[in-house]
């Protein structure tokens, strides 16, 4: 294939994936809204479950006893729209990944040189890391929450930041770029899949407060706490390993292991909130609802790193291309 | 880490220092400092630092005189050196060592204790089980502490019960990435003390020896000084650029390469090499990072009588992605003194009204333009002088001309001529000694491998006990228990099930699952 065939096919692969994904966020939608209208109908779920949930150990039971419950026909559509959803979601990784490897055929190295590409692949680590989770449990209910992040995330990727192939500048040109950004942008998966749990852990813990069943299909909040602290446990140390792969890169760059640049920065916030999340998860008083907040502000301060950092502040790591 | 409050009612002035310590080496105080760490790291990435970017805390400053100095009073321009952000970060670091000692301390003890005997009552824990076997009590035992002996688990083995414990990692895994953290903060201040670094622009074919009086601008710790600096040396034999010609990315760079000759130590065998942006030279501990480049326009002076008074190429500062570059040059002893400042274009602007612009980073239509001056340049006072800058308060305008490479301008007031007469490169170098960067990296290891241990590894407790009813038929209770969630418990339960009893055992047995079921 010429350089053209293969920046159109990139392209389209793309394209293609959008509008699958933008398909399963339908889908996902449908789920939601189907699950909604059942617990405006039912009298509230049990709350006793949630009781268990604060001790060390938790029942296996406690979600499964929610869905279980409802009218057979709203829920039969809710969880068909969810399997269409989670399918069309599986078609849409796929669709991106052959974009982003015929990113990379074309450009002839590493599709991360600019923010386009940034983007795209950080819109795949979303997807990969819900979808490598989704093997492991049932977490078709946060279809929706990773779906919308991961459309957004590439709407602006083809919209305002899409910049044709090139070479790389010579600053990029090392294998810690493989190393490095590989990493963060796992890292950008995690923290976005854990913003969303700790997210609905929130809502849910309010309708919980209140007496209500809260979102249906939903788990309870102390489930997506646990989620949201298994994702960040794993995230973490991952981060950990970003930083300073970036730092033992800087130094054999730059001629410093750290300079404060506003990127490093920025990463050392969200290291320090995520640190800071996980000692939350450990403080009495802080456990619930405080440490969810924690993690939504640690996911917002590496989205300040990713977008604030790139286009709007003067940094050494201004490769976005824009 | 103490959870529970101190009680308050006898307290001295002992009583207020312990009562003090404890607030500081709490868990909130130290999630209050972490969060105060995170904020006050936030200004330092809005303004800019002297550390990184001098020139623009001084436009700032020269901007907004007021705020700035307000700001710069603040300490806004030094953000990681103000007393402010190390009053956060000593306290945190305090609050941790406060949090740490205590806990290895009882960590140690715990290491070396054996687990806690069985609980009266196995089957009230959440994960148990009971079941019947055919072998004996004492075999059940056997088996058990066999099996988990040889998985490493550590065991209290009494009469009618065994207890095993495992997991310790976690802890030590978590004590470890705390004092890695320590240690990687020690490096950043050996690095500070005993470390430098210096900047030095070398033109083609000039060379650089390592000490202070070459360097354009050098910053070292305490406890550095010029002595300290080995004394390698090298020479700039050529410099490789390569820009893009794509129409994506035109003109953004596509290589640039230094290759040097240079000498360990004075006298000894000169070695060639090449510096690349992401392959530095190292020295002797030391590291020559190449940093940026740029051009250096080649011109020759001459007086009234034909005498040439300058012939040297001049290095000018690039303004742009395009290498629109400024540099001056300075004839200070004619008489009166000549000056010129001029804007060096790689490739000029076919359009002249955009004015003195490149309009690409290669050199394909390279030009000058030059404005001269004559008059007193302000040498006399002393003052030390920058020499990229002409100082045109006692001088005159001349003329002002463009030059293409070849071209020469004889001067309108007839007192001589200036001709450019090519260019050469220029590339600038970053050469630094940081002696704490092997321990900060050793610290960074050891913290993920801590962090990894903390976070995976589970601590976990199982007991077993066998006693023989009054029908001669051996009942197992089997029991496990886990500070956090353990999702393999059940299954680590499972395992050890099938192990202590035999498989052709069919007595009746209820888990934990069917017991919850039931209720």
């Amino acid at each position: 294939m010429s350089a053209t065939q293969l920046a159109a096919a990139s392209n389209a692969a793309v394209y293609a994936s959008m509008v699958t994904l933008t398909f399963a966020m339908v889908s996902f939608a449908i789920s939601f809204a189907s699950g909604r209208r059942r617990v405006a109908v039912l009298e509230p779920a049990p709350i006793e479950i949630n009781s268990v949930g604060s001790t060390a150990v938790l029942t296996k039971s406690a979600v499964l006893t929610k869905s279980a419950v409802g009218t057979p026909t709203d829920d039969q559509t809710g969880r068909r729209s969810a399997n269409i959803g989670m399918s069309l979601t599986w078609l849409g990784f796929v669709l991106l990944l052959a974009g982003v490897v015929l990113r990379g055929v074309w450009a002839g190295r590493v599709p991360w040189g600019n923010m386009y590409e940034f983007s795209i692949t950080s819109a795949l680590g979303i997807l990969g890391v819900f979808l490598l989770v989704s093997l492991r449990r049932d977490v078709r209910w946060l279809g929706l929450f990773i779906v919308i992040p991961a459309l957004l995330t590439l709407g602006l990727a083809v919209t305002v930041l899409y910049t044709e192939a090139a070479q790389l500048v010579p600053a990029l040109k090392s294998y810690w770029l493989i190393i490095h950004v590989s990493a963060a942008i796992i890292c950008s998966g995690a923290f976005t899949l854990a913003a969303a749990t700790a997210g609905l852990a929130l809502v849910q813990s309010r309708a919980e407060r209140r007496g209500k069943a809260g979102l249906a299909r939903v788990p309870s909040a102390e489930k997506l706490r646990t989620l949201t602290y298994r994702v960040l446990a794993f995230a973490f140390p991952l981060w950990t390993f970003a930083v300073v792969a970036g730092a033992i890169w800087a130094e054999n760059a730059w001629g410093r292991y750290w300079g404060w640049d506003p990127k490093e920065t920025w990463a050392f916030i969200t290291w320090v909130i995520y640190a800071a999340y996980l000692h939350a998860r450990s403080t009495v008083g802080w456990r619930g609802d405080r440490a969810s907040w924690v993690a939504i502000a640690g996911w917002a301060a590496f989205m300040i790193n990713y977008f604030g950092v790139n286009i709007f502040i003067n940094s050494l790591h201004s490769y976005s291309g824009v | 880490m103490s959870k529970h409050a101190p009680t308050l009612p006898p307290m001295g002035a002992l009583g207020f220092v312990r009562y003090t310590w404890r607030q500081l080496t709490s868990m909130k105080t130290a999630l209050i400092l972490l969060f105060l760490l995170a904020i006050a790291s936030v200004p330092g990435s809005i303004f800019p630092q002297r550390g990184n970017n001098p020139l623009r805390v001084n436009e700032w400053i020269t901007d907004s005189p007021t705020s700035g100095s307000i700001f710069d009073a603040l300490g806004f321009f030094d953000v990681y050196s103000s007393p402010w952000f190390a009053a956060v970060y000593l306290l945190l670091f305090i609050s941790l060592i406060g949090c740490v000692l205590p806990r290895t301390k009882v960590h140690w003890r715990a290491m070396f204790a054996p687990p806690p005997p069985a609980p009266r009552n196995l089957l009230r824990l959440p994960e148990s089980m009971s079941f019947e076997v055919s072998a004996s009590a004492d075999e059940v035992l056997a088996r058990g502490q066999k099996y988990l002996s040889g998985r490493r688990w550590r065991l209290l083995v009494a009469g009618n019960f065994v207890a095993a414990e495992k997991g310790f990692l976690r802890e030590t895994g978590n004590l470890l990435f705390h004092f890695s953290l320590i240690l990687i903060l020690i490096a950043i201040a050996l690095g500070g003390l005993f470390g430098w670094k210096g900047n030095v622009i070398v033109r083609t074919g000039q060379g650089f020896s390592n000490t202070l009086t070459q360097y354009d601008a050098w910053g070292g710790g305490r406890f550095t000084g010029a002595s300290r600096l080995s004394p390698f040396s090298f020479t700039l034999d050529k410099f490789n650029v390569e820009f893009d010609r794509s129409e994506a990315q035109l003109g953004s760079p596509k290589l640039f390469e230094a290759d040097v000759t240079y000498r360990r130590l004075p006298g000894t065998d000169a070695e060639n090499t090449r510096i690349e942006v992401n392959t530095p030279l190292e020295i002797d501990g030391s590291k020559v990072f190449l940093v940026g480049h740029g051009y250096a326009p080649h011109f020759v002076v001459r007086d009234a009588g034909g005498e040439i008074t300058f012939d040297d190429s001049v290095v000018f500062l690039p303004q742009d992605g395009n290498f629109t570059s400024t540099g001056v040059v300075k004839i200070p002893d004619s008489d009166p003194q000549l000056g010129f400042q001029g804007i060096f274009v790689p490739t000029a602007a076919s359009n002249n009204l955009r004015g003195p612009i490149s309009i690409f980073p290669g050199p394909d239509d390279p030009a000058v333009f030059m404005s001269a001056w004559r008059g007193d340049m302000g040498l006399d006072s002393g003052a030390p002088q920058s020499v990229y800058r002409l100082d045109t308060a006692a001088m005159d305008q001349i003329g002002i001309v463009a030059l293409r490479q070849g071209q020469t301008w004889t001067l309108p007031d007839g007192s001589g001529s200036i001709a450019f007469t090519g260019f050469e490169r220029w590339a600038s170098f970053q050469i630094a000694y940081d002696p704490g960067k092997e321990i900060a990296l050793l610290g960074a290891v050891l913290a993920i491998t801590g962090l990894l241990l903390s976070l995976f590894i589970r601590r976990r407790r199982v007991w077993i006990t066998a006693t023989a009813n009054s029908e001669g038929v051996t009942v197992v209770h089997l029991a496990g228990l886990a500070r956090i969630e353990s999702a393999d418990l059940p299954g680590e339960l499972q395992l050890i099930r099938s192990v202590v009893s035999d498989l052709s055992d069919t007595a009746s047995a209820t888990s934990t699952d069917e017991r919850r079921e039931k209720k």
